[in-house]
């Protein structure tokens, strides 16, 4: 235990810089937020994970952005564990007809000023499980969203990327 | 003689799955195959319903790891019922039911489980009669006596996990019974599948669960692949299984570090969880994505090893890292008192569910789906199947800390005897009707992929079992007597998938 507090403690940490963000992606999110959120939250934000239906897989890169490589919390953003506490929803999909209601009850519960970011391919579009009967649609078919992160799971610098324009933009 | 042997005996005739025995049989077979399961004769590895009201019974003599498969095809929409005689068959029966409309004939339970009234549509892969979404009641299981009270829980849960809901009737602190109702993932893979094409179905396939990504794409690319009679090159084989290794080392350190974190141990999951970057970046480098989804197909791999430096780097790295973090695990006494004695597995439910992955092999069991049946090209590699006894959390840690170390040395093998040649071969075109199955032995146990191709070479239907679907009936067991706040616990050393489960 001592050696891994100690070299903790001495060694260099893993933490990668962080992921440049497209100034026109920047400019647009801004817009979108508008001041209400600088004014309210400053830089920090805190962040509700919803799956409403995903494989996991989206999950599992999620997760990866609080390892040490990725430490999310530098940039004061956090995971929460109820909605109440949170200003972001960041939602898995496709969203399932047997979540929906769980999705727009998490979306009620979260104070405003709020924001959605849509996770993955699945959130943004259904995916490979477009046209089900158990699929009720898309995240944004179900509550409104601000920012979509596609891919197949997203990578974490994909995530960052998303949640970093998020931070900014609520600076401008 | 076995009751396989005699269940092959009286077979009205051999169906065209491959490469399993695929008996097609009569009610009286049917009932004597449930008989068989009740008294602990064979295993129950999968129970699902096909095309055309016909429904399947995976069975496995656990003395010699003979499977078959039973297909009954119903005349007036019944079927006599597993689970009246075998519990496990329940629910994969409820799900038969209300997805295709087919009873069994007196099943103990008449709740519906995936649909919880929201779908708009009854029996979708049967009759699929159009009704109203607004949603069922479900009825709980009732617990007596006082003082008693419940705590529901789900399905938005606190951490970044899958939705699922969970009814606890505590007597203070102690639990006195779990009801797990699931369901709320289910997006209708199977009737996803009905009519998708080979290639579509992978994809499908590998978004079952996409913890389990590799391990979905080799069951059901090895299903397809018997059904077609394709032989596929020998290295595409090898990369099948160095991609499955990697899959488990990561998911492996991934439990490890998370079920520590759940005994607010954080320092392992940050340890764990650096390892566990490393892997997915040697993936990465190596095969082009994380996860290495959709890099096992029908008919070989999609991407080739051309350096294998970013992995023998990633395997020396957890080799030079990995001891401290056991001993760290193995030392803290803290941790132990969590884990030791918590939540176990009576070794005879283990048995009775034929329980797969860690959470069967804690337990006692010794089935692994690369040893029996075995599937190239684990019977040419020299490993070790870690069994223990003690069945509790710290047996499924164990477990998952010796497999870290198995797969370790199956990568340095592999990596020193790949073969060369080309890594895929073309499917064939349009072919006649043919079935095929396949396990393949994922992170959580195994993976059951079973496809019935028509003769325009498409899927006429096609059915994937993860192991959980028989570990969760267990996770409500194993709670029992224990402190709501070691549910936690518990359930990280399980860790089923709920999307695999929910289909």
């Amino acid at each position: 235990m001592r050696t891994f507090l100690l070299k903790g403690l001495f060694g260099r940490p893993l933490t990668e810089a962080a992921p440049k963000v497209d100034a026109s992606e920047l400019e647009e999110l801004a817009t979108l937020l508008g001041d209400t959120a600088r004014r309210k939250l400053g830089r920090s934000l805190s962040i509700r994970e919803v799956d409403a239906g995903s494989c996991n897989g989206c999950e599992l890169e999620i997760h990866a952005l609080n390892n040490a490589y990725y430490d999310l919390e530098r940039f004061g953003l956090r995971f929460v564990a109820s909605p109440r506490h949170a200003d972001v929803l960041l939602v898995t999909g496709p969203v399932t007809r047997n979540m929906k209601e769980a999705l727009e009850r998490t979306y009620a519960a979260t104070p405003a000023p709020k924001w959605v970011v849509a996770v993955g391919d699945c959130g943004v579009n259904c995916g490979v499980f477009k046209g089900s009967y158990a699929v009720a649609g898309s995240v944004a078919d179900v509550i409104p969203v601000d920012v979509s992160i596609p891919g197949c799971p997203p990578e974490p610098t994909a995530l960052l990327k998303g949640l970093i324009a998020l931070i900014d933009a609520n600076e401008r | 003689m076995s009751l396989v042997s005699s269940l092959i005996e009286q077979a009205i005739h051999r169906t065209a799955l491959r490469p399993w025995p695929g008996l097609a049989v009569d009610a009286d077979t049917w009932r004597a195959a449930t008989l068989g399961l009740g008294a602990g004769e064979v295993s129950l590895v999968a129970l699902w319903a096909g095309d055309a009201g016909t429904v399947h019974m995976a069975l496995r003599d656990p003395a010699d790891g003979q499977s078959v498969v039973l297909s009954l095809a119903t005349t007036d929409g019944t079927f006599p019922s597993v689970g009246l005689t075998h519990p496990p068959a329940l629910r994969p029966e409820r799900v038969i039911r209300e997805l295709h409309g087919l009873v069994p004939e007196g099943c103990p339970d008449d709740r519906d489980w995936l649909d919880q009234g929201r779908w708009g549509v009854r029996h979708p892969l049967g009759a699929a009669t159009a009704v109203a979404a607004d949603g069922d009641a479900y009825a709980f299981r009732a617990a007596e006596g006082v003082p008693m009270h419940q705590i529901a829980v789900g399905p938005v849960h606190a951490g970044i996990i899958e939705p699922g809901h969970f009814r606890f009737t505590a007597n203070g602190e102690h639990v006195v019974r779990l009801e797990e109702r699931l369901g709320y993932v289910h997006k209708g893979v199977d009737s996803l599948l009905r009519g998708a094409s080979i290639v579509d179905g992978a994809r499908l396939a590998a978004r079952v669960s996409g913890d389990s990504t590799v391990a979905y794409s080799i069951a059901y690319a090895r299903a397809v692949e018997a059904a077609l009679g394709l032989a596929i090159p020998e290295r595409a084989v090898w990369l099948r299984a160095l991609m499955a290794e990697l899959e488990r080392i990561a998911n492996h350190l991934g439990d490890i570090g998370a079920i520590c974190n759940d005994a607010a141990f954080a320092m392992m999951l940050a340890h764990c969880g650096v390892l566990r970057e490393q892997v997915l970046r040697a993936a990465k480098a190596t095969f082009g994505h994380r996860l290495m989804m959709d890099r096992v197909i029908p008919g070989g791999v999609a991407v080739d090893l051309t350096d294998a430096a970013p992995i023998r780097k990633l395997v020396a790295a957890i080799r030079s890292a990995f001891p401290a973090l056991i001993s760290l695990y193995d030392n803290s006494a803290s941790l132990q008192n969590r884990t030791v004695s918590t939540g176990t597995l009576d070794a005879g439910l283990a048995r009775q569910y034929a329980v797969g992955g860690p959470v069967g092999r804690a337990s006692g069991l010794t089935f692994d789906a690369r040893k029996a049946p075995g599937y190239a090209p684990y019977p040419d590699l020299v490993f070790n199947i870690p069994v223990r006894e003690s069945g509790d959390v710290d047996g499924r840690v164990w477990i998952r800390i010796d497999e870290v170390n198995e797969s370790l040395g199956l990568i340095d093998q592999i990596l020193t005897r790949l073969p060369s040649g080309p890594i895929a071969v073309a499917l064939p075109t349009a072919s006649e009707p043919s079935e095929g199955v396949a396990l393949a032995e994922a992170f959580r146990g195994d993976v059951m992929a079973w496809v019935k191709l028509g003769a325009d070479g498409r899927l006429a239907a096609a059915h994937l079992r993860d192991a959980s679907v028989f570990q969760w009936p267990l996770l409500e067991a194993v709670i029992e007597n224990n402190i709501v706040a070691d549910f936690p616990l518990c359930n990280k050393s399980f860790n089923c998938s709920y999307s695999g489960h929910d289909l």
